[in-house]
């Protein structure tokens, strides 16, 4: 066990953990910060993706020891009242269906934008491969990516 | 339109006032004699629930609380119920709130998700809840105001009075609602006259969802609680004895139970678990039949030529008419087994105390995880208490309650609250599939290419019937056999997104159209023809309605433009199952001198759309989940054990590999019907039937790019 200081959110957190710990299981068993998902472990789905620096990174596969001082940003932390423009755009479109995969996609998303604003559809379609939807929900992703770049 | 009252089944209200001063409805729905009414506090509803079904309650504010007793797993109901209540109490949408119901058989009578059963079953029953409060809020409204309860209108919530200039919101009339005499019949609005059904309502757990809200059963937490993962046998085998020293070792695991050939790891998180799990060394010993995918290939082959077949149908003469047949054709399908994979992998959380259990988690039927909770520690069921969270995905695995029973095993083991949570590769290996099944068809013809002979076998690992002998094209054609063979496999099955139909509308509607092919005919032709049969000169019993099929059909045909334009080669599908009709066309163009899948349109009768968005997703979502199937994923086995672990090798259908779909609704007048699976059964065969059209190639087996007649066609896929 090692001790780690973490900034997530913009919050300073300290855990005892192994450092082999991946970031999704500190989020979600010692923080509570349980909107990031476990869904593969394997960096395949991306429904645990979050912002490490700003960049969308696969946290089950990210060790806890890696993460230094960098700043991490999770679903929770994405905007104060929900009101990011990529979780507009998501509400906007009614993206969801059981949702599961959202918080990933949303993140993977935002993190997309930023560094690409103006994206073409096949831009975004090549960023938003990397999460998987099993409920299918792949045209309301493109629909809402494409919304938040042009409200943007 | 008037309820009806004749039926055995009479459905009456109780009335109660709230401690705060709100009004709360309880509807019955089992069969009475005669009305009652009672007033209770709501401490005494809850308490005494007996005959309740549904509640739905008014505050002082006028804020307004409808249960929605249904798991929510993306299917949208705890959107589309509420929206049906709404609109016959003419609520502000703006204030209704919804609340997932717990487990509460006694109140509510189908409180599962499954068979896209929910809306047939509950269309009336809502609109009655709605109407007879709104009833009661008028009712309480024209003795305040002294004015005939026929004058008074209700719109968004707020009650009118023209004449006087009176206007009141419904908060204003619960108190003395509460003291009136709910009616044995009320009337229902006049669809014409819908504000709320039929619009484009947003799910009422956005909010939630993108912010990131604990909702999931995988997000429960509880002071004390336990962690656990659980090694599981291979099929067909069983535990002989395990050595943990090296799992237990691991900082964060506090214990190593077994029970059955199960093994669980217990700790204070999840990581510790996922590491011990991999530690533990497991001895298994066969326990009966121990399969691989060779030997249920070699299965399929003999059961098919000499298993003993159950005859499901069998019409006219079939021997004769394949005697007498001008051309014969014959042709063999087969699917894989197949997981569920929802996105969220199982988990439960179980508090055994005494002989009382606590139950959170995700389940499509909460009352299977207590009935089988109290079978396994032998308490009364009444004892298990079960909340229900929102699931991330479903399909077919949260029917079972082995998932649940283990978190129970667990807690009862340790003494403790525990929480089991499955890791991908758990679900993945963990059984339950879509059972394997292959189908032979045989088609007679006769000289002018007429079908007068038709003949279905199928051979099932698991499968239960793995026909479906009163489907299209039964009741069209003179002789029919239709038989099913059942192999019992060690690997373990379930119902999985559309029960067998899932494979069988892509095997029947790529037979269907091998025979047009054979018969000389368009592939839509023949089947307008067949239903015509149907129609005129039905045989036998008909499982679905000649004239919403033929609705479908033939607007696919003309939303399609079928067979308009010589450079789109098209594959048509037509199915009907869980009580909706969908029709759906493939549209491949050759795009750099590749075959480039770019469009399904798809043409759906689920009677009354009540909320587009939500039957647009699961129009979209089925037809893209029956795509990825077809195309990309297999299950195969090795001495019991699944090869396909996780994402990696079992591939699941990306957001680059959708083409664009286009949805249209075929308004029938029919009362809705479930929307949860119809859409998926179809797809397969759309896709199929286009790939030969352009390509010449016939795909009889999924998943399509295992297959070597697709390995060199190098079909793209791009959105228009
Ligand atoms: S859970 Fe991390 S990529 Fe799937
Ligand atoms: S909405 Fe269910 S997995 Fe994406």
């Amino acid at each position: 066990m090692a001790n780690f200081t973490l900034k997530v959110n913009g919050t300073t957190h300290q855990v005892e953990v192994e450092d082999d710990t991946p970031l999704l299981w500190v989020l979600r068993d010692h923080l509570n910060l349980v909107g990031t998902k476990f869904s593969c472990g394997i960096a395949q789905c991306g429904a645990c993706t979050v912002h490490v620096n700003g960049n969308a990174t696969f946290s089950c596969v990210t060790p806890v020891s890696s993460i230094g001082n960098s700043e991490v940003t999770t679903i929770e932390g994405l905007s104060k009242d929900g009101d990011h423009p990529v979780q507009k755009a998501w509400d906007e479109v009614d993206v969801a269906q059981c949702g599961y995969c959202q918080a990933g996609q949303i993140m993977n998303a935002a993190a997309f934008l930023e560094q690409n604003p103006s994206p073409t559809l096949e831009e975004i379609d090549n960023a938003m491969n990397r999460n998987i939807c099993r409920c299918g929900t792949y045209h309301k992703i493109r629909e809402a990516v494409a919304l938040a770049a042009k409200s943007n | 339109m008037k309820t009806q009252t004749g039926t055995s089944r009479r459905d009456f209200l109780k009335i109660a006032g709230t401690t705060a001063g709100g009004l709360v409805i309880g509807f019955n729905w089992f069969s009475c004699d005669s009305p009652k009414m009672e007033v209770l506090s709501t401490e005494q509803i809850l308490a005494q629930a007996k005959s309740f079904n549904s509640f739905l309650s008014i505050s002082p504010t006028g804020d307004v609380v409808i249960f929605s007793p249904n798991p929510e797993l993306g299917q949208n109901i705890k959107t589309s119920f509420p929206m049906v209540v709404a609109e016959e109490l003419e609520a502000d949408w703006e204030k209704v709130r919804v609340v997932q119901a717990n487990l509460d058989p006694e109140k509510y009578e189908r409180q599962l998700t499954g068979g896209s059963g929910a809306m047939p079953h509950s269309w009336e029953r809502l609109r009655k809840a709605g109407a007879t409060a709104k009833f009661v809020l008028v009712a309480a409204a024209a003795q305040t105001w002294k004015v005939p309860a026929s004058e008074i209108t209700v719109s968004k919530g707020m009650i009118s009075h023209e004449g006087s200039g009176k206007k009141g919101h419904f908060g204003e009339f619960v108190a003395v609602a509460t003291t009136l005499t709910a009616p044995e019949e009320v009337t229902l609005k006049d669809k014409k006259n819908f504000t709320i059904i039929g619009t484009p309502v947003k799910n009422v757990d956005a909010k939630d969802m993108y912010t990131g809200k604990p909702m999931y059963g995988l997000d429960f937490q509880r002071e004390g609680m336990q962690y656990a993962m659980i090694q599981r046998a291979p099929f067909g085998m069983k535990l002989v004895s395990v050595d943990d020293s090296a799992a237990r070792a691991v900082a964060g695991v506090t214990n190593v139970v077994t029970f059955g050939s199960s093994v669980a790891v217990v700790g204070t998180s999840t990581w510790p678990l996922l590491k011990a799990k991999k530690l533990l060394k497991v001895n298994y010993e066969p326990d009966g039949v121990v399969e691989s995918s060779t030997d249920h290939d070699r299965l399929f082959t003999e059961l098919m030529a000499k298993g003993k077949a159950e005859v499901k149908r069998k019409d006219g003469d079939v021997a004769s008419a394949f005697k007498s047949a001008a051309k014969v054709v014959t042709a063999e399908y087969q699917c894989p087994f197949l997981a569920h994979s929802p996105m969220e992998p199982e988990n439960f959380f179980a508090h055994v105390q005494g002989d009382k259990v606590e139950l959170v988690g995700p389940t499509q039927t909460p009352d299977r995880a207590r009935q089988e909770t109290a079978t396994l520690l032998g308490i009364p069921p009444e004892n298990v208490s079960v909340a229900i969270t929102r699931l991330g995905g479903g399909f077919g695995r949260r029917l079972r309650a082995d998932y649940v029973v283990e978190a129970v095993e667990v807690s009862r083991a340790i003494q403790a609250p525990v929480k089991v949570t499955w890791s991908r590769e758990d679900e993945l290996t963990g059984g339950a599939y879509r059972p394997a099944v292959r189908y032979r068809f045989e088609a007679a013809l006769d000289a002018t290419g007429n079908l007068i002979g038709y003949k279905l076998r199928g051979v099932g690992m698991n499968a239960g019937n793995t026909t479906r002998e009163t489907n299209f094209p039964t009741g069209a054609v003179d002789h029919v056999l239709i038989e099913t063979i059942e192999h019992a496999s060690s690997i373990t099955t379930n119902a999985w997104r559309a029960p067998i139909t899932n494979f069988l509308a892509y095997a029947e509607q790529s037979f269907l159209d091998e025979v047009a092919l054979a018969a000389g005919k368009d592939p839509v032709d023949l089947r307008l023809e067949l239903l015509n049969r149907a129609k005129t000169k039905p045989i036998g019993e008909l499982g679905y309605d000649v004239d919403r099929m033929l609705g479908v059909v033939n607007m696919a045909k003309e939303k399609s433009n079928w067979g308009k334009n010589p450079a789109v080669k098209q594959g048509f599908s037509v199915y009907f199952s869980h009580k909706s009709y969908v029709a759906q066309v493939a549209n491949i163009e050759m795009e750099a001198g590749k075959p480039t899948l770019k469009k399904i349109t798809a043409v759906t009768d689920c009677g009354l759309v009540v909320n587009p968005t939500g039957a647009n997703h699961q129009v979209r979502g089925g037809i893209v989940d029956g795509m990825g199937h077809a195309m990309y994923t297999n299950m195969t086995f090795e001495a019991g054990v699944p090869k396909q672990r996780n994402f990696d090798t079992y591939r699941l259908i990306r957001l680059k590999e959708v083409p664009e779909i286009e949805t249209h609704f075929v308004d029938s007048g029919f009362d809705p019907t479930g929307l949860g699976e119809p859409a998926l059964p179809p797809t397969g065969g759309a896709i199929a039937n286009a790939i030969f059209a352009a390509t010449g190639r016939r795909l009889r087996s999924q998943p399509f790019i295992e297959q070597k007649e697709f390995s060199d066609i190098q079909l793209q896929i791009k959105r228009g």
